[in-house]
């Protein structure tokens, strides 16, 4: 159950330093609730969601404040009861550091709760669309980190395999090696349903062998289920074997087809934490309105897991975690290899929000200003996807967009190992990044002006058509004229003769063909009752 | 509270291409020094005038092209071409050739190209080739080694000769100098006296001993030794030198067997020149070898075995900066047909 001889290996990869102890070491701990909350719209991957509340509406706790805008969207809901106090346009934790639609809900402290249904145990009986729209509807998306609408995985039905991800292979984040110690018994109900909607064979459980006692909780509810169903997966510690491609390369040995979904090899992957929002769903009526976060890091003064409403700006987090210490430095959402660092701590906690590190002045190492590549490709051994990342910086740098395609850059996971050896301190993922938008933002300008170009081919087609047509209509009139001034002066002559004669044959022709027609049509009559 | 903004990692290895370069240059102190016992205080001098030429071009052009000098310099790249050059040339080089040998490596293969980085010919080995096109007969001065006859000639003869050309008046430049085994052994077999007639040979056999070159195969046995520090550090890639020696050894060994008379043994190839030099440190120079996995085996083969070509059939006496050159031209192409297929690739 617990063997790592039998699993496969990814290329590349990373050994860290994982300073989960700093966060480990206490409960989860509940955060007192604050007076603001301010929610955005957009927290998942896919379209924005659509507002179903007006500025100045009291709402419940657990109320729907937003719909899916789409397929491929995802609620979000009030995480406390209050008022509406405006709908506007707000700094929200993303990569692109853009102001995003938020909803800012005043709490009124009354914690009011919306009419629930829990399903409990029934959801055994309840069919995999109805389990699915009970999904989509409490607004949950993946919480590992990506924020992909959770529903929408699940609409693939031939999977064998669930895949828990338990890997958490980040240093310094433990939310989920914490929520498995404490609640083991949920996640795997969790895992359960969701099994029970894509009605998966099996659900592999894999957890970095880091986490000892988090396999150990796990383990003893396996035990306690009894059906078989669950199994654990050791995997080694290596970062980035929690990348969804890469634990399924580790557990399978297969690799998922390039531009193909893990359902393709039939495979599912889950987060442990989502499995988890996913039985508090179903089984208990609740819509993804907390999560478990980790607040660490050495420049904040109490590291520890907390359990946070969606909404909570950054900085109630760090207070309630005994607030920064003297050298911290900067502050990022996520993980220190693919998190991202934030502005400012009036930011809110939102869905994918799994740590909030804050780094201390004398970790930085960081330079100002970058060495250039001297191609030692310690890049290239730790790629987990096998690109060669010295040569994509090298293009790059040159904007060499034809070259940079043929070396795969839309396939670059950014998990950053590549920057993390780079001996030249380049910031390749960065360059990757600023490669990739560079590239889609062409193919929407030339998208554009191909429809552009297209509009005006039609324009042009459409004007020489009339012109054409004007043409057309003046070369008959003219000829018409001319027939007619012709035939006015062919009057005199033996033309009009001819006219007639014509029109004397064309007469006894058709006289004929009636004739014959009729004859035809007798002797069908005749033959008919014979 | 408001924060700074870094992209993402937001943690580093603690590692550094200063770092990286002076992990080579103390791999090549055991070979180095071995080579200051066997040849004498050439190679210390060679040394001493190839770092300082080479530190001060590249000071000046730095700062011409306005660059940090003092961090630049750091960052220990010119230093590890002045001692490549430095071990590379003959323990008895007159001054000016190691001179224009370093002026030319460091201003014209490394700078005119862009600096460090942006090279695409290992600089030493450039420098070299230019002093060994213009000065062949300069090029074949390395001293008497320990162990045969005098030895090498005392400090006063040797720094007269180095930097005033002038020798004690019963000597010569023949008596205080000697060919080395490879250049030996060519000569030779051009005069028919098949190997082992030379080795046999009163007058030449102190030059050899169980392995390969009396010295020589000391400092290739110590520059494989630094080597294999470096690999395990994993400052030098393994591949370049496993493919360069495998290389070597079959082709020589597959020539030997065939004819034994007139081909040196495998371990004689393996153990002579500047083999181990440039297995190690002149061809796993980053900058201009190969970087793709599949790539480093081709590159560092297909040296092994021009190596050999220009060995036994060129006319130079040794083949390492030529078969080192030739392989950076072919570099990119190499890089270009190799590439790794991606994670999820069909056609894997």
């Amino acid at each position: 159950m617990t063997q790592t001889d039998t699993i496969s290996k990814f290329d590349g990869g990373l050994t860290l330093v994982a300073y989960k102890h700093l966060s480990t070491g206490s409960a989860i701990s509940s955060m007192e609730q604050c007076k603001q909350y301010i929610i955005p719209l957009q927290q998942h991957i896919g379209i924005i969601s659509q507002p179903l509340v007006k500025k100045g509406e009291r709402v419940l706790k657990g109320q729907m404040l937003a719909k899916p805008g789409n397929m491929i969207s995802a609620a979000v809901h009030s995480p406390v009861s209050g008022i509406v106090s405006d709908i506007k346009q707000h700094e929200v934790p993303h990569i692109s550091g853009l102001p995003d639609l938020c909803i800012f809900i005043e709490n009124d402290f009354k914690d009011e709760w919306i009419e629930r249904h829990p399903l409990a145990d029934d959801y055994n009986q309840a069919t995999s669309s109805g389990l699915r729209n009970i999904i989509r509807d409490a607004g949950i998306v993946g919480l590992g980190g990506a924020a992909f609408p959770s529903a929408v995985k699940q609409t693939e039905i031939n999977i064998k395999t669930l895949i828990l991800n338990a890997v958490e292979c980040e240093p310094y984040i433990s939310c989920d090696d914490v929520l498995m110690r404490e609640h083991a018994q949920e996640v795997l109900t969790g895992a359960d349903i969701i099994g029970h909607v894509i009605k998966a064979r099996q659900c592999i459980i894999a957890i970095e062998d880091n986490k000892p006692e988090a396999i150990k909780a796990i383990q003893s509810a396996i035990d306690n289920d009894g059906t078989g169903f669950f199994n654990i997966q050791v995997v080694p510690t290596i970062y980035p074997s929690g990348g969804e491609k890469q634990l399924i390369q580790i557990i399978t040995g297969e690799e998922v087809p390039r531009g193909r979904y893990p359902a393709e090899i039939g495979v599912l992957c889950h987060n442990v934490a989502t499995a988890y929002a996913i039985y508090r769903a179903v089984y208990l009526d609740e819509p993804l309105i907390s999560r478990i976060t980790t607040v660490t890091g050495h420049g904040v003064k109490q590291p520890q897991n907390i359990e946070v409403l969606v909404g909570t700006p950054v900085s109630a987090c760090i207070e309630h975690c005994g607030g920064y210490t003297e050298s911290s430095d900067e502050l990022i959402m996520g993980g220190p290899m693919m998190g991202f660092s934030l502005n400012s701590d009036t930011l809110p906690v939102v869905k994918a929000s799994n740590c909030l590190l804050v780094t201390a002045k004398e970790e930085n190492r960081h330079k100002q200003k970058h060495l250039p590549c001297i191609r030692c490709g310690k890049c290239v051994e730790v790629c987990p996807v096998r690109l060669l990342p010295q040569q994509l910086y090298w293009y790059a740098s040159s904007k060499n967009v034809d070259r940079l395609i043929e070396h795969n850059l839309f396939d670059c996971i950014e998990c950053g190992c590549c920057a993390y050896v780079c001996p030249s301190d380049i910031p390749l993922v960065q360059y990757y990044r600023y490669a990739k938008t560079t590239i889609w933002q062409q193919e929407r300008e030339r998208k554009a002006s191909d429809i552009a170009r297209q509009r005006h081919e039609k324009h042009q087609q459409r004007l020489e058509k009339i012109k054409l047509e004007r043409e057309e209509k003046l070369r008959q009139k003219r000829e018409l004229l001319k027939k007619k001034s012709n035939g006015n002066a062919a009057d005199n002559k033996d033309g009009d003769k001819d006219n007639k004669q014509a029109a004397i044959a064309e007469a006894i022709a058709r006289a004929q063909a009636k004739k014959v027609e009729r004859n035809k049509g007798k002797d069908n009559e005749n033959k008919e009752p014979g | 509270m408001l924060f700074k903004q870094t992209p993402s990692p937001h943690i580093k290895a603690n590692i550094s291409v200063q770092d990286m370069m002076f992990k080579v240059l103390y791999a090549l102190i055991p070979g180095a020094l071995a080579m200051m016992y066997f040849f004498g205080w050439g190679v210390l001098f060679n040394l001493i005038i190839a770092i300082s030429v080479c530190l001060i071009t590249e000071a000046i052009i730095l700062r011409l092209r306005q660059h940090d000098v003092y961090h630049t310099l750091m960052d220990g790249s010119a230093l590890l071409t002045a001692c490549l050059l430095a071990l590379a040339l003959p323990s008895l080089a007159p001054w000016w050739l190691t001179v224009i040998a370093s002026v030319f490596a460091i201003a014209v293969a490394k700078h005119l190209y862009g600096g460090l980085g942006f090279n695409p010919f290992n600089p030493a080995m450039v420098g070299y080739i230019v002093v060994m096109i213009s000065f062949p007969l300069e090029m074949t001065l390395w001293s008497t080694p320990m162990g045969v006859n005098a030895g090498w000639p005392d400090f006063s003869t040797t720094f007269n000769w180095v930097f005033l050309g002038t020798l004690p008046v019963k000597e010569t430049i023949d008596s205080i100098s000697m060919a080395t085994p490879i250049d030996l052994i060519k000569t030779q077999l051009s005069q028919l006296h098949d190997i082992t007639e030379t080795r046999n040979n009163v007058r030449y056999s102190a030059l050899f001993s169980s392995i390969s070159g009396t010295g020589w195969q000391w400092v290739n046995l110590l520059f494989l030794a630094g080597g294999i520090w470096l690999v395990k550090k994993g400052v030098a890639d393994w591949r370049i030198p496993t493919a360069f020696l495998i290389s070597l050894v079959l082709i020589s060994n597959l020539f030997s067997v065939i004819d034994y008379a007139n081909n040196s043994s495998a371990m004689f190839h393996a153990f002579s020149g500047g083999t181990m030099l440039c297995a190690f440190f002149i061809a796993t120079d980053p900058v201009t070898a190969s970087t793709t996995p599949r790539g480093r085996w081709i590159y560092g083969a297909s040296i092994g075995a021009l190596v050999y070509i220009i060995r036994n059939w060129g006319g130079y006496p040794d083949g390492i900066a030529f078969a080192v050159v030739l392989m950076n031209i072919a570099a990119p192409l190499i890089d270009y047909y190799t590439q790794p297929k991606v994670y999820g690739d069909p056609n894997r």
